[in-house]
């Protein structure tokens, strides 16, 4: 199988799904943006009932994690099953209408958090009907997923694919779990609560890191042209993070029977051996100069020449170190968290906020930024028209996370000392971590231009694309008119 | 090597263990809750919500309150006093006891004892109830209180922690992740008037000076005053006033039903002992100690 045809079989759909994505990511920052702005003056748009802080917070997210995350996360990975199994993209007509489905849910999703029918659990404030759509959405894709791992030409497999096949079929496990127990059933109790938690956990810890580490896994000794430093500590990566990153998240203290807190958060912090592995991967592969010989020769073939390409993977190559980067900090931010418990209590401050930011934008986003700027020239042999631009959005989007994460954890540290202290009004405690939010404003601006960088990119690129096959349907068809000599003679 | 099927199985005993872990076995545990007595009174705990407060939670998540504020007490530790509520008669006895607590003791000091201030403080439940043994044996009358203690119960957000039985009956339980504003979990029996709400959530501002808290004032309706100002109009404009909408109303009746403070087997309050008069039977004089509640005690405190 060529690789053109396998990126032939990846274009719609995965121009489809990177492109929903980046606007979806300019929605979350706008409602980001607004949610912070309340804390400058509270009553800031608080007379519309779709806009109080209560509905944008949690519709901010949602667009990020559901509409960003889960999306570009997908189309990654079916662009690594195509490619590591050298076999075309199935059914690309079906899974583009997949991602179709997946938007028009997510829109409604959202839309229905403004409306106020969010159903009050984190991380699934989605309303039902909205739900039904996006789930069907993600099956079909998911399918298509499945069954181009399943027709592989490369019987071999490299621990990417280990990585989102696995996560695949994840997310519709945890997904139904969470929405039958708690929207369609409900149990009853602080029993709601631990689902919640345990969902939240399976899909920011595990299934972002598994498409997020496959994605690093893959690209950067491909972008090195080296091979990744061990493939044992690779799989040693995906055990644990399947084993201890799915028992996470139920904080310590909460109402529920103590032995739950406690084995959640032994897991939590088991999680560092996942944390060092992977970081100790990427650096020892970063640092090999010389190529080695491939450890699966079947995957040199489609290599594609560095030179040509030189500017966009250099620039891949940077949003992707500074993820595994942030993925190590927030891995760290999240065991402090609960090591540190009760005192301070992280948890209910802006720190686990944070934290939270680290993992999405810091470790996600940016590797699926990476990626796409890797991926998106290879589809359609279209380069991005400004690697300068691209250069402006990795620096923007670096220092907007900065700007964004730094004050919030450092007011988060402080504010939980206060909480610690009885002495200290609640009202007050609130307003000193005000300063720190303030400043963190600066980095949601930010993130939006950055965002904003990332869809005139796209955009850029997709136009220059279209452009180039209006050229060449312009010229066959006018191909008769410059050379009218050839029809009489044949 | 095709270790697809392999992938697949292992990773599905990983994502099944966690899922048997904290879906399953908590829903068997804690799902199955039923209604429990609460201690001393022996009230059936929890009741469901009044109908009123049971659409506020509606409102409370619809407007994502929960984005500010949490319903959990934390309690960081429980430990035991003991008080003497009379001295009985055995006064070598007592004086023994009470020097082994705290040196020296003069006879008339036991006569004079401070009936409200605690003779050991800062016990552990057996210690505690040691003493208590000891002394009604000496024919003195004497219980145990336990204490809550932490930063929320200093702060006076609950009187003791929450636990699972005080969430038996909401949907959907917010517990809530982000402490911006105050804890909620008690804020009815702190704040249990209905108005003070009803303007709180119009103008947080005018009941608490300086709130950062944003204004609700979407829940509340502009009518057209016609037969004199409401009484609970919250301002008036011209000929217009503004009155709280059902939602704020039934919002603010929830708010006043959050009092989880109820003496629970599992989250003991001492709930102080009748006054101590003669004619009581001196084995008695511990009826104020909750049962034997000292191990679920500090199973339940956070470790
Ligand atoms: C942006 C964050 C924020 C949101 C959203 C929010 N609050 Fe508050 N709330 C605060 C802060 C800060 C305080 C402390 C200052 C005060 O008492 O006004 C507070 C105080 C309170 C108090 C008084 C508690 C006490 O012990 O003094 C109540 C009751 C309350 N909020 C209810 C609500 C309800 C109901 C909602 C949803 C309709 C809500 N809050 C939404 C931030 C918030």
């Amino acid at each position: 199988m060529s690789v053109k045809e396998i990126n032939f079989s990846c274009r719609l759909p995965l121009l489809v799904l990177f492109i929903s994505a980046a606007i979806w990511l300019v929605i979350c920052s706008a409602l980001t943006l607004i949610a912070s702005l309340k804390f400058h003056s509270p009553t800031f748009l608080a007379d519309i009932s779709w806009l109080t802080y209560g509905r944008v917070r949690p519709a901010a997210s949602n667009a990020m994690l559901y509409g960003f995350c889960l999306q570009a996360g997908l189309g990654v990975a079916l662009w690594l099953l195509a490619h590591l199994g050298r076999t075309p993209l199935a059914g690309r007509g079906l899974a583009t209408l997949g991602a179709a489905l997946w938007n028009l849910g997510v829109t409604i999703g959202v839309g229905g958090i403004l409306g106020g029918d969010s159903t009050g659990f984190d991380t699934l404030e989605m309303p039902r009907y909205a739900v039904v759509i996006m789930f069907l959405g993600y099956l079909v894709l998911g399918l298509w997923g499945v069954i181009t791992f399943h027709r592989r030409a490369q019987r071999t497999l490299f621990v990417s694919q280990w990585f989102v096949f696995t996560a695949l079929f994840w997310f519709p496990w945890i997904y139904t779990t969470a929405e039958m127990l708690l929207v369609a059933r409900p149990v009853r109790g602080v029993a709601q609560a631990i689902i919640a938690w345990w969902y939240a956990d399976n899909l920011l810890v595990v299934w972002l890191g598994l498409v997020g580490i496959a994605t690093v896994f893959y690209l950067v000794p491909k972008l090195l042209k080296v091979e990744l430093h061990s493939h044992y500590l690779a799989l040693l990566t995906f055990w644990m993070l399947l084993l201890f990153g799915s028992w996470g998240g139920i904080p310590g203290g909460a109402p529920v029977p103590a032995w739950i807190p406690a084995l959640s958060g032994a897991a939590t912090v088991l999680m560092v051996i996942p944390l060092i592995a992977v970081t100790v991967n990427i650096y020892a592969t970063t640092q090999q100069i010389v190529p080695k010989t491939p450890y699966l020769p079947g995957l040199a073939p489609h290599y594609l020449p560095l030179d040509t390409r030189r500017l966009t993977l250099s620039n891949s190559l940077r949003f992707l170190l500074f993820g595994v980067f942030a993925f190590f900090i927030a891995g760290v931010m999240r065991v402090t968290s609960v090591l540190a418990d009760p005192r301070p209590m992280l948890r209910f401050t802006w720190f686990d906020f944070a934290q939270n930011q680290v993992q999405t934008y810091g470790f996600f986003a940016m590797i699926m930024f990476g990626a796409t700027y890797f991926i998106l020239p290879q589809l359609t042999d279209t380069e991005f028209p400004s690697p300068k631009l691209i250069r402006a959005h990795f620096w923007v989007a670096a220092l907007g996370i900065g700007l964004l994460v730094v004050p919030l954890a450092t007011g988060g540290i402080i504010q939980g000392f206060q909480l610690m202290n009885p002495t200290i009004a609640p009202l007050t405690v609130a307003k000193n971590a005000l300063h720190f939010l303030r400043v963190s404003t600066l980095g949601d601006l930010l993130l939006l231009l950055g965002h904003l960088i990332f869809l005139v990119n796209l955009a850029g690129w997709a136009s220059g694309f279209y452009r180039a096959r209006a050229a060449a349907a312009f010229a066959v068809m006018t191909e008769d008119l410059f050379k009218p000599s050839e029809a009489p003679a044949s | 090597m095709n270790y697809g099927p392999l992938i697949f199985l292992a990773a599905f005993f990983a994502l099944a263990s966690s899922w048997f872990g904290f879906v399953l076995a908590p829903q068997v545990q804690v799902g199955r809750l039923q209604q429990t007595n609460t201690l001393v009174l022996s009230l059936t705990y929890p009741t469901a919500r009044p109908g009123l407060a049971r659409q506020g939670l509606d409102v409370y998540r619809a407007s994502g309150c929960a984005a500010c504020h949490t319903q959990q007490v934390i309690q960081t530790n429980t430990v035991c006093q003991v008080f003497l509520t009379d001295a009985g008669t055995n006064q070598a006895r007592i004086r023994a006891l009470l020097e082994n607590l705290a040196g020296s003791v003069e006879d008339e000091m036991i006569l004079l004892i401070d009936h409200s201030k605690p003779i050991l403080k800062d016990a552990t439940p057996e210690g505690a109830d040691d003493l208590v043994k000891a002394l009604t044996a000496a024919g003195a009358k004497a219980y145990r209180e336990n204490v809550a203690l932490g930063p929320d119960i200093a702060r006076g957000w609950g009187k003791r922690q929450s636990v699972a039985d005080d969430f038996l009956y909401d949907y959907p339980v917010m517990l809530g992740s982000q402490r911006i504003g105050p804890d909620l979990a008690g804020v009815g029996a702190r704040l249990p008037d209905e108005n003070w709400h009803l303007r709180h959530l119009y103008a947080p501002k005018s009941v608490v000076p300086g709130s950062t808290m944003p204004p609700y004032r979407f829940l509340f309706e502009r009518r057209k005053i016609e037969h004199g100002a409401s009484p609970d109009a919250m301002a008036v404009e011209g000929d217009y006033e503004i009155v709280p909408a059902t939602e704020a109303r039934e919002l603010a009746a929830y708010l006043t039903s959050l009092r989880a403070d109820a003496p629970l087997f599992v989250a003991p309050l001492t709930v102080p002992p009748p006054p101590p008069s003669p004619a009581t039977n001196t084995s008695q004089s511990s009826a104020g100690v909750t049962p034997g509640p000292g191990e679920a005690t500090t199973n339940a405190a956070p470790k």
